[in-house]
């Protein structure tokens, strides 16, 4: 057992400290006012090889691993919760999907873009009325010979309308569910008859663009069927068991920049003659922060471990994200409680933190849903992938 | 054009600085490759992009400076020399720049970069004296740099503005903040680092004897500035008192009026 990280691990740790501190820090406050998606950030990031885990080198890989890869997002994430999209967004979703279930062709077509930062990825798993339930998703691809016709809709969708390069789920046998979705290789530039709607009435998360993608018979290629025909179910939980630890490692990273927020803040606010951090029931919030907070990262270091491994991680990866959830909200909530009023003025990030905290508890399988996994796993129910 | 940029690791610009026994007390500290020589790499491996040849780190420190000197490759560097020697450990300016000097000597180069000051013991000296020994022009603290041929056209800050020199090469140039914005070290880059050629020597493995490198200077004494004094407030007072309190403090206590 080794808790020390290597030197290249601490010299990711710095580079992706550093670029955040000065690529991303310095936007937050204009960006967050003015919902705005930097484009530049992710091209950055692929310049720096930051979007390049776990892929061949041919393909623009960066030669590291998943350890490095939750190190580097961790260290984004804290500075902005919003940017850790990008490494899911590219690599984690499409980018490690079309190199595991794609032909030579597609990785070649459209791996390298989404390393490189050229291209933005996205992926589309949710309808209106299709949320947990993957199975019950409405929208089809219809196969017409020398194409696929698709029609349907999909909701909050990240990066859907700045995303270039996009898997969809379709339904393409009667009745959907696990036997009846395909996976779909989107090139959004080049598709016609799909329409992309920002949404931007989100609660928090407001530089990362989220969307609403409506299919109106657009044709997509027949060589563009990620993975077998009817598999597109398989493949989901396949991604989502990847794409997962972008929600745990985000978590975690947001419970630690609450919790070295309400630190600097508790030694500094005087009141009553003293360092409000000497007062018992501040040291009780702080500790219970700083509890949540190191089991949530150690979480999500076990559960890359695991997948840097190849051993099975399914419910790791369940936990780490259910944690870190857990972690995210109640440090944020704790955090604005120690800030006080300050806590509760938008001068101060206490209410960013909260509102991006909460995201979590949604997004890629809720809460209740990774609590099942996590369960069923444990009872026997189903076996840890 | 082949370059060679000596560099040192210091002590991280936020570190709280503590004494312990009258020593600068080093634990826990985060350590880092020194700002200035940042640019210093910076600009040899943006000649190097243009004109090839090769660019070779020096440094000189304990085992640990190791981090700095991989930095440096995982932004680009090609090779490193790390001249680790337990006698170095009290060496003074003159000491490193003669050492450094004798190691630079044995690397074939053109050009030679380092920052213009290191933020820790801040004495500017070691890069000009290194110059002196090699028996080469220096120039500090430079804002531009252009090279043609056997010539670099260089921009340097002065008090109030800039002046332009030239200067025929081999020299020493010394970076100030503003000649460039250094890259990171990129992913691939920290993955290739690792197998790039970062030679340990020792003053022995130099051809220099240890007894002739006794330092000139010693540092016997280390203080921390004074701590920050608390305001004054003058209060209970009519306005017409406390103004002439407060201008009597300026002027008497403050000095500033």
């Amino acid at each position: 057992m080794n808790f020390d990280l290597t030197e290249e691990q601490v010299m990711v740790q710095e580079m992706a400290r550093n670029f955040a501190e000065k690529e991303i820090a310095p936007y937050i406050e204009e960006d967050e006012e003015n919902h705005h998606y930097r484009r530049e950030i992710l091209t950055k990031m692929g310049e720096n090889g930051l979007l390049g885990w776990s892929m061949p080198e041919e393909y623009g890989g960066n030669g590291m691993g998943w350890m490095e890869a939750v190190i580097a997002l961790y260290e984004i994430a804290k500075v902005h919760t919003s940017w850790r999209l990008s490494i899911s967004g590219n690599c984690w979703g499409p980018a490690m999907t079309i190199n595991h279930w794609g032909t030579t062709e597609q990785k070649e077509k459209y791996i390298p873009g989404l390393l490189d930062g050229s291209a933005v990825g996205s992926f589309a798993i949710t309808e209106a009325n299709s949320g947990s339930d993957v199975g019950s998703m409405k929208t089809t691809a219809v196969d017409k010979g020398d194409h696929f016709l698709m029609n349907g809709s999909k909701m909050w969708i990240s990066g859907g309308h700045t995303s270039n390069t996009g898997l969809v789920f379709a339904v393409t046998a009667e009745g959907g569910g696990a036997q009846g979705l395909s996976c779909f290789i989107i090139d959004y530039d080049n598709t016609p008859g799909i329409t992309r709607i920002p949404i931007h009435t989100k609660v928090g998360m407001w530089p990362a663009p989220t969307s609403e993608l409506v299919f109106e018979n657009a044709e997509i290629p027949k060589e563009n069927l990620l993975g077998p025909l009817n598999k597109g179910f398989q493949i989901c939980m396949w991604m989502l068991n990847n794409t997962r630890m972008g929600c745990a490692t985000g978590a975690a990273a947001l419970s630690a920049a609450a919790l070295e927020g309400a630190v600097a803040y508790a030694n500094e606010r005087i009141q009553f003659g003293k360092q409000i951090g000497k007062f018992q029931m501040i040291q009780q919030q702080i500790t219970e922060m700083k509890l949540e907070d190191e089991a949530a990262r150690y979480l999500v270091l076990q559960a890359a471990w695991l997948k840097e491994n190849g051993r099975p991680s399914q419910q790791e990866t369940s936990m780490a994200k259910l944690y870190g959830c857990k972690a995210a909200v109640n440090a944020a909530n704790l955090a604005m409680k120690i800030y006080g009023s300050y806590g509760y003025s938008t001068e101060y990030p206490c209410g960013r933190w909260l509102r991006d905290a909460k995201q979590f508890e949604t997004l890629e399988g809720t809460s209740n849903i990774h609590t099942g996994i996590i369960a069923g796993i444990e009872l026997g129910y189903q076996p840890n992938r | 054009m082949n370059i060679v940029v000596t560099l040192k690791q210091t002590f991280d610009t936020e570190a709280n600085i503590v004494l312990k026994d009258g020593k600068i007390d080093a634990t826990g500290v985060n350590m880092v490759m020194n700002p200035y020589d940042e640019f210093a790499v910076e600009e040899a491996l943006k000649l190097r992009e243009k004109d090839g040849g090769e660019v070779v780190i020096v440094c000189m420190g304990g085992a640990d400076s190791e981090k700095a000197v991989r930095t440096a490759l995982a932004m680009g560097a090609d090779r490193a020399v790390l001249i680790n020697d337990p006698a170095l450990d009290a060496s003074d300016e003159w000491v490193r720049a003669e050492v450094l000097a004798k190691a630079i000597k044995d690397i074939p180069f053109d050009l030679l970069l380092a920052g213009r000051i290191a933020v820790d013991d801040q004495s500017s000296q070691v890069a000009v004296r290194v110059a002196e020994v090699l028996g080469m022009p220096s120039v500090t603290s430079i804002l531009k740099l252009d090279v043609d041929g056997g010539k670099a056209t260089v921009t340097r800050e002065i008090d109030g503005g800039t002046e332009t020199i030239e200067v025929p090469l081999p020299a020493m140039l010394t970076a100030q903040k503003g000649l460039n914005e250094p890259r990171y070290p990129t992913m691939p880059g920290i993955m290739k680092a690792k197998k790039k050629e970062m030679k340990t020597v020792t003053l022995a493995d130099l051809g220099l004897n240890a007894a002739d490198f006794a330092p000139k200077m010693t540092a016997p004494v280390y203080s921390l500035p004074e701590a920050r004094k608390a305001g004054v407030v003058i209060a209970g007072e009519e306005p017409i008192d406390a103004v002439k309190k407060l201008v009597k403090l300026l002027h008497e206590e403050a000095k500033v009026v």
